[in-house]
């Protein structure tokens, strides 16, 4: 099995993700969180695809759906902070609500051809060796999820108004005593957060897997992106490594089912759930009392070792992120 | 800069918490505000700082009057607050806690504020590492970034409010020398505390507030009974303690090793007997918390023995130390020890041991009601106990308790509440004692250990020294000890 | 009485909002509601439908009566109900022929609850010892179930010759649950199952032990846990209670008078996440449990007619259900403003 293009593969198929991850980073990290991506994903998705068809436009489409992903971190952002709603119950009612609007609205535009991204091969880089086909024979999206990766992290890690987000996540008293306004920065991140989102749902549409059908194939997704922030620690770099990591899962999947015929076919689509299960288990065993128990027992010089990779697997939630992921 | 408050008046419902209090410090005076638990301080340092607005009155900064709508605009005109518990960003680095907030661009400087953090630091003779992070600092560490940080920010008025709670005798020397060289500056410096030598020490002048008034304004250093008699109207009494015959070893830790991701306790001996009571000294997040969540069986331990009333105990269940006698009283009353949205009654149900799979709701608020009356709650049965006020929660959390206990934990038995009040609770905890009952308490209040303690753990960096007779101690001996001494 | 207003003022908006939604599609929107109504209650027979699909709803509601009390969020109540029905299916097909059908019948209703439950109990090991939060661990599971199912109806269970995606092979009549006829209507016998289920637990909540247990665990962990309370049996419990209720709805969609007598993929066709947002509007009424659910069984069904009619989605019930919920929640949210302005 060649290695480069598998890695062109999964970069190609990966933006989606990508944004998605980084929109829902960037809304936890100040304290909102959008429970309703996976009908969040479908619904702009569909918009996305819609849009573009009916305006004739790649780049239309794309506002539309941001737009659409926008407006839902909105309403996420009005029902927990202005009324003081629980996360959790608006967020499920709209992933829900999402996805239905997705099957209605879309009905029209089921199985129909409309525009795509082209492929946009850099000059001159695509010819490099390895590097060249994997990143620079791609699409424009592909690069933007790139871009955004970066600029994500050098938001966040350089600039002042990144320290705020990272202020107002870790402890928002302290953030409101220097004067931060903490419900608008909330609210601002949940819109910019869902904006992302809605453009990782139109990279579906518009250029990974172009059109829109019911059942659309993406179900299910949304929940293995707020998983992957979890386990991403809510740190940017992290989250997208996650992200690769999943659309690498996936795109191996079909891979090892053409090679392993006999195994059901339900097996290697369903298998990045069980995983989600078990990479959130290992972040809770990092936090766990019985795992610091069994290290006493051990050398300190070994035990310290070990406690700082625990350290660097235990999950920092930002604050009063709904009460959601409590555990006690 | 010269601050003066007029006739400042602020209520919480029915509970006047500042009444009139007028006060005035000029430029380059260490100022005292001094007053115990519940005269006024609080609140009236919030309403300085721009955390809440006045109800009534005004502040006046060299001859104008001034009005905050935030702490932000208090600091843009000069007036910044360190708090008990600072108000910063534990996971992120110290510069990074120095910058957040400050006004700046897209990208702040940060050569430029790394270098006029350390300025700053060795004029007051701080020493802080900027890219450390912030939760590795110790409070005393942690204070001295505040106020560096307000004092770059533009902060002609410091106001500290109980900044020696959780600071060794040599770190606060420290701050001490750095509060003087601010005043000697010019500054203006509000030193808020319930603590008479501190205040005799520091400042200039102090103004003594009981019950949300001013009761008077001293210079100082002076007679400290002239500061006791402002603050209490009368002399400090000291009830005298009776002795009480102790009977059979309860407690007993062997070799004990309790932790968790942060602090590990290790090699902890003790054995306490029926009617004892034992103190834990310390500072905040020294242990003390943990041996008691393990003494209670919350946390198993990670090593060595628990044996309670001759049984071993060790690594078994909650429900095993309940049914053998301990309780365990937490420092939050909503949320640890009473659950929020449930009333008395429901409360009392849950204690009270089952007989049917029914709740009897009934007999759980006759039940209720009698220990209302008993416990003097003022409450109904009814009552959601969110509802309670802080000294009735405590009240009821006592009035939970089993009537017979053999071992009663207690974290911070008596903070918040008033002197009355802690009398009181004081009271019902040596009837207990007197009927057998084992107590074991944490406070920060050294007054308290050394009055109810017959003996006394101090906690310091994560070990624990051997324990020390209460009634031979001194509070000196207890504060150095705290500080590390002796380890 | 307020709650019956905000139903009213939901319900008002939320046929608004769905107009505008239907103009979008160049449908008129008196024409979908009218359709939607007669599909639910045009006829006896229909109606007799909205029964069928009223049931599994109230049995899945009781159950996360249960849950909800503790603070726990079962997501993973979908796929409580999937297996349900899978070890229904099982006991129906292994006792088949195998003795009277009614044992068969009966054995598949404790079998269905015995699935739901172990698959709750799943969800509830997680949380309580892996200290995953249920919602992604109930999710993981809900798509382990769904994958199970298509594994089985076109491996194991398939129907003999063509391996369809339609379903296992139909049960014959002997193996359905009764009917009882009131005339004019037909009244399926789980509905007095799914009604006793509801009763039963709102009950047990309020008077027993179990419930003050759940309810101080809903309050505040923590110092349920400080106060005594079991906390870890008491959730094991909770969810497998809850479990054992879904996985009766499961045999009910398997075992109805009125279903489709089969396993199918998406058997359970998202009564889990119904129950969910009923529950949602409906509080710890059992009452306004038992009405809401009529009437989200009444739109889920007569949203069946759209698409030959009017060729629309069906989806449009499921639009109509989750915007009365959105809406009720936003209006509750904002009384509770209005009197913290107002006081």
């Amino acid at each position: 099995m060649d290695p480069v293009p598998l890695a062109a593969a999964v970069v190609a198929a990966a933006p989606p993700v990508i944004f998605a991850v980084l929109g829902e980073t960037l809304a936890e990290k100040s304290g909102v969180i959008n429970l309703s991506l996976d009908g969040l994903l479908l619904l702009s998705a569909m918009i996305g695809f819609a849009a573009a068809r009916a305006a004739g436009s790649v780049p239309a489409g794309i506002a539309a759906a941001m737009a659409a992903g926008a407006a839902s971190g909105l309403v996420v952002a009005f029902a927990s902070l202005t009324l003081r709603q629980h996360q959790v119950a608006t967020g499920f009612v709209l992933t829900l609500l999402c996805q239905n609007l997705a099957y209605l609205l879309g009905a029209p535009v089921a199985h129909v051809p409309g525009p795509q991204m082209s492929p946009a091969p850099v000059p001159l880089l695509e010819r490099l060796p390895v590097m060249g086909p994997v990143i620079f024979h791609q699409d424009a999206l592909v690069y933007l999820s790139l871009v955004a990766t970066a600029a994500v992290w050098w938001y966040l890690s350089k600039t002042a108004p990144g320290l705020v987000l990272r202020g107002v996540g870790e402890h928002p008293a302290a953030a409101a005593a220097r004067g931060v306004n903490v419900t608008r920065v909330r609210y601002l991140y949940a819109i910019a957060g869902g904006a992302l989102v809605g453009l990782g749902g139109a990279a579906f549409s518009l250029a990974v897997k172009p059109g829109w059908s019911r059942p659309y194939g993406t179900e299910g997704t949304g929940w293995i992106v707020l998983a992957i922030v979890i386990f991403g620690n809510w740190d940017p770099l992290r989250a997208v490594a996650g992200a690769y990591l999943f659309v690498l899962l996936q795109t191996l999947g079909t891979v090892l089912q053409s090679l392993m015929p006999h195994v059901p076919t339900q097996v290697f689509p369903t298998l990045p759930f069980p995983l989600m299960i078990l990479a959130l288990l290992l972040v809770a065993l990092a936090d766990s009392q019985w795992v610091h128990r069994a290290l006493h027992r051990l050398p300190s010089g070994t035990r310290r070792r070990l406690l700082r990779t625990l350290r660097a697997l235990q999950s920092s939630p930002p604050a009063s992120l709904g009460a959601s992921f409590e555990q006690e | 800069m010269r601050v003066e408050l007029k006739d400042i008046r602020k209520s919480f419902g029915a509970v006047r918490a500042n009444d009139g209090i007028t006060l005035a410090a000029g430029e380059g005076t260490i100022h005292g505000i001094l007053g115990a638990n519940g005269a006024g301080k609080s609140s009236l340092m919030k309403i300085l700082s721009g955390t809440l607005p006045p109800d009534g009155g005004e502040i006046v900064l060299d001859g104008t009057p001034v009005r905050f709508g935030s702490t932000a605009e208090a600091i843009r005109r000069g007036i910044g607050m360190v708090h008990q518990d600072p108000l910063d960003f534990p996971s992120l680095s110290v510069l990074d806690n120095f910058l957040l907030g400050a006004p700046a661009g897209l990208v702040p400087r940060r050569a430029h504020a790394r270098d006029a953090m350390s300025a700053l630091a060795a004029r007051f003779g701080f020493a802080l590492d900027p890219d450390a992070r912030c939760d590795q600092l110790t409070v005393a560490e942690r204070q001295q970034l505040e106020i560096l940080r307000l004092l770059w920010l533009g902060v002609r008025v410091l106001i500290l409010d109980e900044p020696t709670t959780a600071i060794s005798p040599s770190q606060r020397t420290q701050l001490f020398t750095s509060l003087r060289a601010m005043a000697a500056e010019g500054n203006v410096v509000f030193f808020v505390s319930h603590k008479l030598d501190e205040i005799q020490e520091l400042c200039h002048r102090v103004t003594v507030l009981r019950q949300g008034r001013v009761a008077g304004e001293v210079s100082v250093p002076c007679d400290t009974r002239v500061l006791v008699h402002l603050m209490f109207d009368r002399e400090l009494p000291r009830a005298p303690r009776p002795r009480i015959a102790l009977g059979p070893t309860v407690l007993e830790l062997t070799e004990l090793a309790v932790g968790d991701t942060l602090l590990t306790l290790e090699h902890i001996f003790l054995q306490l007997s029926a009617g004892e009571v034992i103190g834990l000294a310390g500072l905040e997040g020294s242990g003390q918390r943990l041996m008691l969540r393990a003494c209670a069986g919350l946390i198993p331990p990670i090593g060595g023995r628990i044996r309670v009333g001759g049984q071993d105990l060790t690594g078994r269940p909650y429900g095993r130390f309940l049914a053998a006698g301990v309780a365990y009283v937490p420092a939050g009353r909503l949320g640890e020890g009473l659950i929020p949205g449930l009333t008395l009654a429901e409360h009392v149900a849950l204690a009270e041991p089952r007989r049917t799979p029914f709740v009897d709701r009934r007999l759980a608020a006759r039940s209720a009601a009698r220990r209302i009356r008993e416990f003097d709650i003022r409450g109904t049965p009814g009552t959601d106990v969110s509802a309670l006020s802080g000294g009735n929660q405590q009240r009821a959390l006592l009035a939970l308790l089993p009537d017979r206990v053999t071992l009663l934990l207690m974290e911070h038995p008596t903070r918040g509440l008033d002197l009355e009040s802690a009398e009181e609770i004081w009271r019902r905890l040596l009837e207990r004692c007197a009927h057998g009952t084992a107590v074991v308490f944490s406070s920060s209040d050294l007054d308290e250990l050394l009055d109810r303690s017959d003996r006394i753990l101090v906690f310091s960096g994560g070990r624990v020294a051997p324990p020390i007779d209460a009634r031979q101690a001194t509070v000196e001996q207890l504060g150095e000890m705290i500080g590390g001494k002796g380890f | 009485m307020r709650r019956a207003g905000f139903a009213a003022a939901g319900f008002v908006l939320t046929a608004l909002a769905g107009a505008a939604i239907l103009r979008i599609l160049a449908a008129s929107p008196a024409q979908a509601y009218g359709l939607i109504a007669a599909g639910a209650v045009g006829s006896p027979a229909r109606v007799t439908f909205v029964l069928a699909a009223w049931a599994p709803l109230l049995l899945a509601a009781a159950g996360l009566l249960v849950t909800f009390e503790a603070g726990l969020w079962n997501i993973g109540i979908e796929g409580q109900v999937i297996v349900g029905a899978i070890f229904a299916t099982g006991a129906l097909r292994a006792l088949d022929s195998l003795g009277p059908p009614w044992l068969a019948v009966l054995a598949a209703g404790l079998a269905g609850a015995a699935g739901g439950g172990l698959w709750a109990l799943l969800a509830g090991a997680l949380r309580a010892y892996g200290r995953v939060s249920e919602i992604f661990g109930g999710l993981g599971l809900n798509f382990i179930a769904g994958s199970l199912t298509v594994y089985l109806v076109l491996g194991p269970w398939a129907r003999p010759g063509i391996a369809s995606t339609s379903g296992t092979l139909p049960f014959g009549p002997s193996l359905w649950l009764p009917a009882l006829h009131i005339p004019p209507l037909t009244v399926p016998s789980e509905v007095l199952l799914g009604l006793a289920a509801i009763g039963t637990v709102s009950a047990a909540l309020r008077g027993t032990y179990f419930g003050l247990y759940l309810t101080a665990m809903g309050r505040s962990l923590r110092a349920a846990h400080l106060r005594g309370v079991p906390t870890t049996r008491e959730t094991l419990r909770a969810f497998a209670l809850c479990g054992t209720l879904a996985g009766l709805a499961g045999f009910v969609l398997v075992a109805g008078a009125y279903s489709r007598h089969q396993l199918f993929p998406l058997i359970s066709g998202g009564n889990g996440y119904l129950a969910i947002l009923v529950v949602l509007l409906a509080g710890r009424s059992a009452l306004a449990c038992a009405l809401i659910a009529a009437v989200f069984a009444a739109i889920s069904m007569g949203s069946l007619q759209l698409p030959l009619a009017m060729q629309l989605d069906s989806s449009m019930g499921g639009v109509i259900q989750g915007l009365l919920v959105l809406f009720v929640i936003l209006l509750r949210g904002l009384q509770t403003r209005f009197v913290r302005a107002g006081t």
